[in-house]
């Protein structure tokens, strides 16, 4: 064994190459490797937690449909209400009015044959007297049988 | 070409593949000299390993990775988690260091299997007579790395004791002893077990992926050696036992680099815990 010099060097050169490793590529390597495994527990924790929120996010809109379904269910019946009551009221003006005008229309006939009564009670009075008249052969004085004719008229 | 002469020639064939390119620091020469062999391979094979994890952790993306940056990370990880299972603290240096130790092993262990005059007969077109190219086959590389562990282990014991509480704890254990007397009695005994543990400890790291590498190197060597000096008509079966053996030496190379690796990893943390 020829143990020399060369036992120093190379001592001098291992502690060397310790020294540049542990400066130059042990601690870039492992930044790098302890960062990625950071990353990827984010990663997962980040998966994680957007599946719980989904989840959440489907029973919250679930939730809202249900409410829309039920508020939308109760303005339509509300609104048929409505359209049922509109209806009903239009009915009964309808027949309020017609049972107005057929009440006006009445009141116009009867005061029309009550005019044209009164005018043949006229008339008739007048050809009665003017009958008279005639086979009495003589004026009748309006003026002092007025009472009679005025009698005679009223028993028409 | 006689027998006589291919086993002359073999003989200086596996004699020249054993031999350093050694230059003497002093006139002595000696303990004061480089394998300048070793120093380049180790260092280049070193900046490369650093290159590429650098190149990648430069641009690293916490975001989707590039194939580059995952392969890195994954080889990051695994050897991030074999320190975790043996330390509970901070792996700032502890993940590094056994970084460093497994892809620089690795390296190094991995120049065994390019076939064995490659990188010699390239380093004699630059002028160099000898090269070995298998820094982990050399001692000095082996002992290098486990007596800076050791350094490490001594470094992290004092840290998490204090330096009186570290060498109490060596003095009286691992023989415990409630008596104050029989303490006494047991302290050259616990002070012998505990340098006996510091000495084989890096003795033990060292002496086992030097082992491991340079019998396979050997082996290789010996192929090679002796498809070119005795079975030159039989080459095929030369490369066959070549390709064969480089598949079990892969797997010794990548076991070795692991190894070391994990052992390091765990003195360090034993230091810190037992006691």
């Amino acid at each position: 064994m020829e143990i020399n010099a060369t036992l120093i060097g190379e001592v001098i050169a291992f502690l060397i190459m310790i020294a540049l490793t542990m400066r130059f590529v042990w601690p870039p390597l492992t930044r790098a490797i302890e960062e990625r495994q950071h990353k990827i527990a984010e990663g997962l924790e980040a998966a994680d937690r957007a599946r719980r929120e989904l989840a959440e996010a489907d029973t919250r809109a679930a939730e809202e449909v249900r409410k829309a379904r039920a508020e939308a269910a109760m303005i339509i019946e509300r609104a048929n209400q409505q359209a049922a009551q509109i209806v009903d009221k239009a009915r009964a003006d309808a027949l309020l009015e017609a049972a107005r005008q057929k009440a006006q229309a009445q009141a116009e006939i009867e005061n029309m044959a009550h005019r044209v009564r009164a005018e043949l009670r006229g008339q008739v009075a007048t050809l009665a007297v003017q009958g008279a008249e005639r086979i009495l052969g003589r004026e009748i004085d309006a003026g002092t049988h007025k009472a009679l004719i005025e009698q005679l008229v009223a028993e028409i | 070409m006689s027998a006589e002469s291919g086993g002359e020639s073999f003989t200086e064939y596996i004699q020249h593949h054993l031999t350093f390119w050694n230059a003497p620091v002093t006139q002595a020469g000696g303990v004061a000299s480089l394998h300048v062999d070793t120093l380049i391979m180790s260092l280049v094979l070193g900046f490369i390993f650093l290159t590429w994890f650098w190149w990648f952790a430069r641009r690293a993306t916490s975001g989707v990775p590039g194939k580059g940056q995952a392969f890195i990370e994954l080889a990051l990880e695994f050897v991030d988690g074999q320190v975790k299972d043996a330390w509970h603290g901070s792996r700032k240096f502890l993940g590094p260091l056994a970084l460093t130790i497994f892809f620089w092993i690795l390296f190094m262990n991995l120049m065994d299997v390019l076939p064995v005059d490659l990188i010699p007969a390239a380093a004699k077109a630059t002028g160099a007579t000898h090269f070995r190219p298998v820094p982990t086959a050399d001692v000095n590389m082996t002992f290098a790395m486990s007596l800076t562990v050791l350094i490490l282990t001594l470094f992290y014991g004092m840290k998490a004791k204090g330096i009186v509480g570290y060498f109490k704890g060596a003095v009286s254990h691992p023989f415990t002893a409630k008596n104050v007397f029989v303490k006494v009695l047991l302290a050259p005994f616990n002070i012998l077990m505990f340098v006996i543990e510091m000495v084989t400890q890096p003795v033990s790291l060292a002496l086992r992926l030097f082992g491991n590498i340079f019998a396979g190197d050997l082996l290789f060597m010996l192929i090679a050696g002796l498809m070119a000096h005795f079975l030159s008509l039989w080459y095929p079966i030369g490369i066959l036992g070549y390709l064969a053996w480089s598949f079990v030496e892969l797997l010794i190379i990548v076991i070795q680099a692991f190894i070391f690796m994990y052992l390091a990893v765990t003195y360090i943390a034993m230091a810190q815990q037992h006691h």
